[in-house]
């Protein structure tokens, strides 16, 4: 029988191989992203943003032009590009640490303008790339190398839930939190992304979608153990769903 | 067109417009506030773009994303804004992008004063913020030529692909002049932004990125060196300064922006009385001036550094002068402006008489 290719790389990303760790989700994220990009015709008109922490790379990663920002001005960065370019497709990329710690004011007021830009937050509920620190969204009693008792709210307070912040800003359009954890899941936060990256396109405003994620070396777990983490501590703190959906108001 | 009378800030909003700025991003910070007023309104006219960010830290990421998309951009702030915005101009710096930042300087540290000042001196010409850098930078001393140094930036700018900075202490912000924004200025040749992350890889057939970030050793030093390269070419072509009287002059006054509009009637009074004192007026503060002080001649035996900062540009001077003169300072701070008679009494005091 003649071979036949049934499955290949899309061509949303290069040929660079991932720097992500084994069993990270943040590879079946940016295969989602550039899968994406391609299906609806934009990925030779897209500038994508990568910041710091894990995904600082990710300007290699992701087949069109890309600009690497600085701690947390990711959405800073892009509405500089976005309102000289009002015909590019310009989305972030952005990690828990970088997006809802240091970049909290950069995300609000991006929102808050009602940016037209569409915002990838991949939460992990750790600082990944620079060892395993505690992020806002670290679960309480969850242990890492600054909260080695587990986190504890007297001290630090009780996780940041971004999605459900973002609902409140009247500026913002599209919020929605998905998991990879599963297939099912997986498809589910495809038409997520590709709900955002429409409602870009159709100039609507200031899209986000947040992807529960898993950190399996900071976390100390296997990767499937990881998932299992995702779903049994994460998802009932971080519940999946839409949070905002202006669109609809607007119909 | 004739001159117009103009107060500082807004003349230097309109001749960004008129040097072809495509992009403002800022924050209100005194006393550079009718810049962004300015353009808030004049830049929709032409078609351009004004963003008042959230934060000074926001502003200059946006000049970094904008700037990497391709356009012409300006910021503009005052002296604790610009050490807000030093993390942006390092970025920029290390991915070779070109911008405008109009700094109108009050004084420091911390807070401070709104008051004027040059209290910025380090900031400016030290690259400001983290890693192996400089900003091309001017200190003007008129409105005249403020606002011909803010049109020639965005070529000087887009040439270098670096940031150029225009340094004014408050005073030149505030005050008003006549002033010519239609009057002939040097233009460059300039190479298309080829290199630019503009959103059109499909049309240019590969993807650009802008990036700052060199993990290998070996990549960073490389590139390392090219920027200190382009930092050579500017030392080489860029410096700029005027001598006034310095030809037969005993003591030459070193002082930049308003301080170098105060010593020249100084020069003025001191002459008079048969002190023979010249200017010497750094225009670009970064890079600092030095062939200007080789032209001094045998006869000026002393240097005196006026500035509202308590010794900043004297350590330029110290090291250009390389123990060949004898040198003297004399500096005011807080946000007060060194009046005529106190810098002459300095100067007298120098030269053996008494004060007047």
């Amino acid at each position: 029988m003649k071979a036949q290719t049934i499955y290949k790389p899309t061509e949303g990303l290069t040929e660079r191989q991932l720097t992500y760790c084994p069993g990270c989700t943040h590879g079946i994220i940016h295969k989602l992203i550039g899968e994406v990009l391609v299906e609806q015709g934009l990925l030779d008109t897209a500038v994508g943003i990568a910041s710091v922490g894990c995904s600082v790379m990710s300007y290699e990663f992701f087949n069109c032009d890309t600009q690497q920002a600085a701690h947390g001005r990711a959405p800073a960065v892009a509405t500089g590009i976005k309102r000289v370019n009002p015909e590019a497709t310009v989305f972030t990329y952005q990690g828990d640490g970088d997006l809802a710690s240091i970049g909290l004011a950069e995300i609000v007021h991006s929102a808050h303008r009602g940016e037209n830009i569409t915002v990838i937050f991949v939460n992990n509920a750790i600082y990944g790339m620079t060892g395993g620190q505690m992020a806002p969204t670290t679960l309480i009693g969850q242990k890492t190398t600054t909260s080695p008792r587990g986190r504890e709210q007297a001290e630090a307070g009780l996780p940041l839930r971004m999605s459900e912040m973002l609902a409140t800003v009247p500026g913002a359009t599209y919020l929605e939190r998905v998991s990879v954890h599963d297939p099912k899941h997986i498809r589910k936060a495809k038409k997520a992304l590709q709900k955002a990256f429409d409602v870009q396109t159709k100039k609507q405003g200031f899209s986000m979608i947040e992807f529960i994620s898993t950190c399996p070396v900071n976390w100390g777990m296997t990767p499937q153990d990881s998932l299992n983490w995702a779903v049994d501590q994460m998802i009932p703190y971080y519940p999946l769903g839409l949070f905002k959906d202006a669109t609809k108001e607007e119909n | 067109m004739a001159k117009v009378l103009m107060k500082g800030n807004e003349a230097m909003a309109l001749a960004a417009i008129k040097g072809g700025c495509d992009a403002f991003f800022g924050y209100p910070i005194t006393p550079q506030n009718e810049v962004p007023e300015y353009l808030s309104y004049h830049m929709k006219e032409y078609g351009r773009v004004f963003v008042q960010a959230e934060s000074e830290v926001a502003a200059i990421n946006m000049v970094y994303g904008a700037a990497g998309a391709g356009a012409r951009v300006l910021t503009s702030s005052s002296s604790p804004g610009i050490a807000l915005k030093q993390e942006g101009i390092s970025y920029m710096a290390g991915s070779q992008l070109p911008a405008v930042i109009i700094n109108v300087m009050r004084g420091g540290p911390g807070l401070g004063s709104i008051q004027p000042s040059q209290g910025d001196y380090n900031q400016v010409t030290r690259g400001g913020g983290n890693g192996d850098y400089h900003v091309l930078s001017f200190g003007p001393e008129t409105l005249q030529e403020t606002v011909d140094l803010v049109r020639q930036a965005f070529d000087i700018a887009d040439y270098y692909r670096n940031p150029v900075m225009i340094a004014v202490d408050g005073l030149i912000g505030q005050m008003m002049e006549p002033v010519d924004l239609d009057n002939e200025i040097p233009k460059m040749d300039l190479p298309p932004k080829d290199w630019a992350a503009n959103g059109k890889s499909g049309e240019r057939g590969k993807r650009n990125t802008i990036v700052s970030l060199h993990l290998d050793t070996q990549g960073l030093e490389g590139h390392n060196l090219a920027l200190k390269k382009k930092y050579d070419e500017m030392v080489e072509k860029e410096q700029r300064y005027e001598m006034i009287q310095t030809d037969d002059a005993d003591i030459v006054i070193v002082a930049y922006g308003t301080v170098a509009r105060v010593v020249r009637s100084v020069i003025e009074t001191l002459r008079e009385e048969g002190i023979k004192v010249g200017l010497l007026r750094p225009i670009t503060l970064w890079p600092f001036p030095e062939k200007a002080f080789e032209k001094l001649p045998e006869s000026a035996k002393m240097l005196l550094t006026v500035e509202m900062s308590l010794g900043q540009m004297h350590q330029d001077v110290r090291m250009v002068n390389e123990g060949k003169r004898k040198l003297a300072f004399y500096g005011r701070a807080g946000g007060i402006v060194p009046e005529a008679d106190e810098i002459a009494d300095e100067v007298r005091k120098l030269v053996g008489g008494s004060p007047a």
